[in-house]
């Protein structure tokens, strides 16, 4: 079956509502520290690279939007727009890729993992390098060296997290699918 | 324990009863205006403002303690940083310097700094009440009606609805399975090697996510055979028809998204208040 970039099925619809939810309780409970004071790397931007690879950039995006979006709002009581945004843009970009992976039948190689991981690797440094230091200055007038430092520290700690658990999930998850034409008459 | 983050408990008073629509628009209003304008009167009124809905929603305290905690540390934090990477940002913006007194040359504390900091911390203060009453008295279902009577599309709408629906069970999942592997001896603490920690944390990841996945088939699969998606339009159970209140609340968050505007156009000139000229 071909995959088209943008469609939305059912499927897509659930995925985006059960993804989002499971990068809320990711986002909240499960940092992993790097030594760093308060740069943990967020474990939900792993899952979100997987879902967006899964399921394309739509859902990508609102598991993004949502995700971030509502996190910040039960844990700060009000969402920091600039980088709700831009959780949302990178789980676009990284989902960009979906129409060229074959996970669903069993297939991720050493290609796919490349190809995986340049386009989260694009879309981190798009997002948190450029996007969000920029929407940071324009909307909340925040220092620029403070956002740009911010910035490069988090996606590099996104990237990371997408680079390692996004391509562990999905080796595993291609392994447990059944290969296309795996069955033989005899 | 922390899935009572997000705790929904039905009540009848003026808030509660105001439909998800108005509540959100509201909470849009308010934080926009505050977001666009750098003016401390303003936001001042905006932070009094929210603070008279909050009263009026009979939000028990209780219920936001552990909220109150994540913001005064991500306030404080940020008010460090902010002072730590620019110190003279006041100066730069509000072009003036007023000494108060000197460490070094870098580090001199100006009013205009403090005036910078303290603005920035109210603004993000402003916006917390509304979004604290928009979150705990809203009805889940009736949200995402709501964001549907507002032009997003029911499909996204109704991701949402799964989201808020299906957060609680993956709270309670994640639970399960942390104290489940915990119990067959994986150790999470700190007294663990960080590479052992993430290799132990990947352990629960892996279940939760694999149950995830097989969730949404099931659910995707439920919602296909009820023949979700087959109409450009779906109605709401949950959907509240608007009141005369309603319309009332609405009407004045935009005065006041309108009046942060117009403060920042025709008084002050920019979107920053200058007392120091």
């Amino acid at each position: 079956m071909e995959k088209k970039l943008f469609e939305f099925q059912t499927k897509t619809i659930v995925a985006t509502g059960l993804g989002a939810a499971l990068f809320i309780v990711l986002f909240m409970y499960v940092k992993i520290p790097t030594g760093i004071p308060e740069t943990d790397i967020k474990t939900a931007y792993g899952v979100g690279a997987f879902f967006s690879a899964l399921f394309g950039p739509i859902a990508g995006l609102l598991i993004g939007l949502i995700g971030h979006g509502l996190s910040d709002a039960i844990q700060y009581g009000s969402p920091w727009w600039s980088w709700v945004v831009a959780s949302g843009l990178t789980c676009f970009i990284t989902g960009l890729v979906y129409p060229k992976l074959k996970v669903e039948v069993g297939e991720f190689g050493g290609k796919d993992i490349l190809r995986f991981n340049i386009y989260q690797i694009i879309a981190n440094v798009i997002s948190w390098v450029v996007v969000a230091p920029i929407l940071d200055i324009v909307v909340y007038a925040e220092p620029v060296n403070l956002v740009f430092t911010q910035g490069i520290v988090a996606a590099i700690c996104n990237a990371v997290s997408a680079g390692v658990i996004g391509t562990i999930l999905l080796l595993l998850y291609s392994k447990t699918r059944s290969k296309k034409g795996s069955l033989t008459k005899e | 324990m922390k899935s009572k983050l997000f705790d929904y408990i039905d009540r009848d008073n003026f808030v509660y009863n105001l439909s998800g629509l108005t509540k959100l628009l509201a909470f849009v209003c308010f934080t926009f205006s505050v977001m666009f304008s750098y003016d401390i009167r303003y936001i001042l009124f905006v932070l009094v403002l929210s603070f008279c809905f909050f009263r009026i929603s009979e939000i028990s305290f209780r219920q936001i303690r552990t909220m109150l905690i994540y913001v005064a540390v991500f306030l404080l934090l940020n008010f460090c940083l902010t002072y730590l990477f620019s110190p003279q940002y006041g100066t730069e913006i509000y072009g003036t310097t007023h000494e108060l007194f000197r460490f070094n040359g870098r580090y001199t504390v100006t009013l205009e700094q403090i005036l910078y900091q303290v603005t920035k911390i109210l603004k993000y203060a402003s916006g917390i009440p509304l979004g604290m009453i928009f979150l705990l008295t809203t009805n889940p279902s009736e949200f995402a009606a709501s964001m549907n009577r507002i032009g997003v599309s029911y499909k996204a709408a109704y991701a949402l609805a799964l989201t808020l629906r299906y957060f609680p069970d993956m709270i309670r999942d994640y639970q399960d399975i942390s104290l489940a592997q915990q119990s067959r001896g994986l150790d999470l603490s700190k007294k663990e090697k960080l590479g052992t920690r993430v290799k132990n944390i990947m352990n629960i990841f892996v279940p939760l996510i694999f149950t995830t996945l097989d969730r949404i088939e099931l659910i995707s699969n439920a919602m296909d055979l009820r023949g979700f998606g087959k109409h450009k339009k779906r109605t709401w159970y949950a959907g509240k028809p608007l009141g005369r209140n309603d319309y009332l609340v609405m009407l004045f968050a935009a005065a006041v998204l309108a009046g942060s505007i117009c403060v920042s156009v025709f008084v002050n000139g920019s979107r920053f208040y200058n007392p120091f000229v």
